[in-house]
């Protein structure tokens, strides 16, 4: 026991006691004072769950637009003096093509507007995204015989429109510090009545590459990226740490060295997250010589990272099985090590998974270590194994957040919801984990 | 990926081992397996142990060391006028061999011999073959890059055959061994205990890598900028890394000012943080009901569940412009990046931290000393500040100084919301900036990996380590310390 000395604040028991009043008035400034400390409390914590609202309202509000894009629906005609002028359906000519002009054709066909005005003609091709070609491009290599055909297809619109439609660009504004012109403005209005203009869901926030346009950007690379990640950190995170967990918890003498190497894990527990990347970049780039930008490198990081996390985890979940297993395996003549991987380690396998489960939840959403092995880089091209180049999900909201463009805001916030979504389901079915095969012994 | 196929033959190798092996020991139990010493199994695990563990350990090893064998390879064939030359000289010498090579490689042998008897231009023939060289090569690059292929070969062809034979080598050995009293069971738990007692080594060597990396580059950058600069200097300046520059290059690399801008960032945060989480765990574990705790408490949980690029994409898009939009309201300019943003918003990260924390410490308390308390006539909230409170102290100032250590090493926030402007300023609404953010800074984009400008980052990492440890030993002991007071 600790020698607490208790001092309620009488000033003197004798003399209050004798005077009524003054105990009455006493109790009274005590009920208060308890009444406050509780109210302290409570505003404590309604201020906590005041900014988990805060948050998620914020990023909900500005990342939903993100999740619809604008979308013209236009006549295409895929000339083949365009596309193909040779005639020999060669795949190379076929992407040599100029398809933005195609796309540019149609939407002059579509507000009427004679190719050869010059003004009026730049002002529509404002109207299209600059990545329509790459569109168009994929439908003809994916079928060739539409050369020569007229369709319709859904191109993707300028930021500037998808802004406008969003109610992002005040129309107030004077035009000349406006980024779309009152002309455009019109013909924005018109291809709306006319059904052709309009929103619909944004698949390509999912599948895209990196892009330098809004329109065109998209987290299709980070998801790959992340995932590969994930799967070393799975691959090399866990069977270290429940192993690790195992010598320690079963078979470690009490010793010098068992205790170094506890407190050694509690503080590699609390190293920050950016140490890890510096020692990334100084081990695995700089002296094995693995790939910058990797995914292979970004996950061995972030599995050196989760590594205390699923240590930690499994010693918990190791010691909450009683002795008894083990002693009634070892009482019919199991070896320890039969009774540890025949009968503990798949009883402890729910509290592992559920903090394996939460580690990896950690390591999905961990921006700054990624940043110092080259994971803020500009890929295109889904990357194909784990040494291809490739970025995370939470860097690529990082630098979204730092791109200039309007569009990006909103793309920004609509990825970070993505990561949340992650996030929220992993974290839910480790509570689902825990709560269907917690056991109490 | 020759290497990987390698590794893959010698784990099907073992595959067979265990087959052959456990045929075997059946046979020698006579079809009554309680003659064996251990069951089936653990005699086709010791001789496919056996088969692959030494192979692929070879292989291992040999993969690590082979790129400084080939180096050392191709130094010896370089004209002693190359060594002389500066380290990024040498390197581009090195890599550019390496190129060569690759495109030897390539070509069948006949048309490489032609092709040096011929003298026909070495750059278009390579870069018909898809390998693209940037100059004609000099004689002594020819012959050190077919000094390396030569090597590359023997190494390839040499490395197969050791690692197939040991394999083999392991296999007959440990199949002769094979008997019905052989205790194979033992053995391959030993193996097991061993493989385990590596993992528990892992978290150690991590520990070590960081030091020693870390260590390595900085004392590189302490031979370029003094330590007196970097450690007393009060100006932050490191300018950019031009290409090629040698020595300090003229930038001034003053920590002062960024431990200046993380601790004042730290401090706000835990303002915040420390009474808020303090109270919250207090309400929780001393007057909340239980369907209240359920509820709420994986709620305030949530925020230590989100990354913390949000919590400075909150900051960024959110918090700032609003301190900025109302600084200007009342007429006090703010910066949308201040010292306020960024540790209010890390403040708000380290909520749950603290609060969860002490809620086990205070837990830890000893019920007996709040009935004791009670019993004497005190209220809850007296018998809290006056009795769990004290008794807590240890406790919580460790979660506190555990919270100052995560406000510290916090990154993303502070990338997003400080600024980057490294001021010495007591102004909370003006931007500072801290450690992490100039790490940050100074590592993404494209470097000169020998400048100062990049090393500074290791030394500002050492820095950050030594700290953030110091603060994490103390802190965990005086909990431990405190736990086992009551335990």
């Amino acid at each position: 026991m600790t020698d607490v000395t208790v001092d309620t604040g009488y000033t003197s028991p004798s003399i209050s006691a004798l005077d009524p009043e003054a105990v009455r008035r006493r109790v009274a400034q005590r009920r208060a004072a308890e009444w406050r400390f509780q109210a302290y409390g409570v505003a404590a914590i309604t201020f906590g769950l005041l900014c988990v609202a805060l948050l998620f309202t914020v990023i909900v509000a500005k990342g939903w637009p993100a999740f619809l894009q604008s979308t013209l629906k236009l006549e295409v005609a895929f000339d083949p003096a365009v596309i193909d002028p040779a005639g020999k359906r060669v795949t190379d000519d076929i992407m040599a093509a100029d398809y933005q002009a195609l796309a540019a054709a149609a939407i002059y066909k579509q507000l009427g507007i004679a190719p050869d005005d010059a003004v009026a003609t730049a002002l529509a091709d404002g109207l299209l995204s600059t990545g329509a070609d790459v569109d168009l491009r994929k439908l003809v290599l994916a079928d060739p015989s539409i050369i020569g055909k007229t369709q319709s297809v859904y191109l993707l619109a300028n930021g500037n429109v998808d802004a406008v439609l969003k109610g992002a660009i005040d129309r107030a504004v004077p035009e000349a510090s406006r980024q779309i012109k009152d002309q455009q403005l019109a013909w924005v209005d018109q291809l709306v009545t006319g059904g052709r203009l309009s929103k619909a869901f944004n698949w390509g926030l999912f599948t895209r590459g990196a892009s330098s346009q809004p329109e065109t950007a998209g987290l299709g690379v980070a998801v790959i990226g992340s995932f590969f990640m994930m799967i070393t950190v799975l691959l090399v995170a866990v069977p270290l740490g429940v192993a690790a967990a195992i010598y320690l918890e079963e078979f470690a003498a009490k010793n010098r060295w068992t205790d170094f190497v506890e407190v050694n894990i509690s503080n590699l527990a609390a190293v920050p997250s950016i140490v890890f990347g510096l020692l990334g970049l100084a081990i695995l780039i700089n002296f094995v010589g693995l790939p910058r930008s990797a995914s292979l490198v970004g996950g061995l990081v972030l599995a050196l990272m989760t590594l205390p996390t699923v240590i930690i985890a499994a010693r918990a979940a190791i010691t909450a099985v009683p002795p008894s297993i083990r002693q009634a395996a070892l009482g019919i003549g199991a070896s320890k090590m039969q009774s540890i991987f025949h009968h503990v380690l798949p009883l402890a396998m729910p509290g592992i998974l559920t903090g394996t489960i939460i580690g990896l939840a950690k390591a999905l959403g961990e921006t700054a270590p990624l940043l110092m092995i080259g994971m803020v880089a500009f890929v295109v091209d889904y990357p194909r194994t784990p040494l291809d180049p490739a970025t995370a999900l939470p860097v690529q909201i990082y630098m979204w957040s730092t791109a200039q463009e309007r569009g990006f805001v909103e793309r920004t916030s609509g990825a970070t919801m993505v990561l949340l979504v992650f996030l929220l389901a992993m974290n839910l079915i480790a509570v689902i984990l825990r709560r269907r095969f917690e056991r109490k012994w | 990926m020759t290497r990987l196929l390698l590794s893959a033959l010698i784990l099907a190798l073992g595959g067979a081992a265990y087959g052959l092996a456990t045929d075997r020991a059946r046979q020698l139990s006579g079809g009554k397996l309680s003659n064996l010493h251990s069951r089936l199994s653990y005699y086709g695990f010791f001789v496919a142990l056996w088969t692959v563990l030494p192979a692929l350990l070879l292989v291992i090893a040999w993969s690590i060391a082979e790129p400084m064998v080939m180096h050392s390879v191709v130094q010896s064939q370089l004209p002693a006028d190359i060594l002389t030359k500066s380290k990024a000289e040498v390197a581009m010498v090195d890599s550019s061999i390496g190129t060569i090579a690759d495109g030897f490689q390539r070509l069948t042998p006949t048309e490489l011999a032609a092709a040096l008897a011929s003298k026909t231009s070495l750059v278009d023939l390579l870069g018909s073959k898809g390998v693209a060289l940037g100059t004609e090569p000099e004689a002594f690059q020819i012959a050190a890059a077919q000094q390396l292929n030569r090597w590359s070969d023997l190494s390839r062809y040499g490395i197969t055959t050791i690692a197939l034979g040991l394999a083999a080598l392991g296999f007959v050995l440990s199949m002769f061994r094979l008997t019905g009293k052989l205790r194979a069971r033992n053995a391959v738990e030993k193996i097991m205990l061993a493989g385990l007692v590596g993992a528990s080594t892992v978290a150690i060597l991590t520990t070590a890598g960081i030091v020693l990396s870390m260590l390595l580059e900085t004392i590189h950058f302490f031979q370029k900028v003094p330590p007196q600069d970097f450690f007393l200097s009060t100006v932050w300046d490191p300018r950019f890394s031009a290409a090629g520059s040698t020595g300090t290059a003229g930038g001034q690399f003053g920590l002062l000012p960024l431990l200046w801008g993380t601790t004042y960032i730290s401090l706000v945060a835990l303002v915040v943080a420390v009474p808020i989480g303090l109270l919250a765990a207090i309400y929780m574990s001393e007057y909340a009901s239980k369907r209240v705790r359920t509820v709420v408490k994986p709620m305030l949980e949530l925020l230590a569940g989100i990354p913390t690029i949000v919590y400075g994409l909150f900051a960024l898009i959110s918090f700032g412009p609003f301190l900025r939009d109302a600084g200007a309201a009342i007429g006090v300019p703010v910066s949308a990046s201040s010292v306020l943003t960024a540790g209010f918003v890390m403040g708000i990260m380290l909520i749950p931290f603290v609060s969860s924390l002490s809620d086990d410490v205070i837990n830890a308390v000893p019920q007996t000393l709040r009935d004791g308390s009670l019993g004497l006539g005190a209220t809850r909230s007296e018998t809290i500040k006056q009795v769990v409170l004290p008794a807590a102290l240890p406790g919580v100032i460790g979660a506190v100084l555990l919270a100052a250590s995560r406000a510290i090493g916090e990154t993303m926030i502070v990338v997003l919301a400080a600024g980057i402007a490294a001021n010495i300023t007591v102004n909370p609404l003006q931007p500072v900036t801290t450690m992490t953010v100039k790490i940050v800074s100074q590592l993404t984009g494209d470097l000169e990996f020998n400048s100062p400008q990049t090393l500074v980052a290791f030394a500002l990492g050492l820095t950050l380590f030594t700290i953030t440890l110091g603060l994490n030993i103390y802190a965990l002991s005086v909990v431990r310390r405190f736990r086992e007071h009551y335990e």
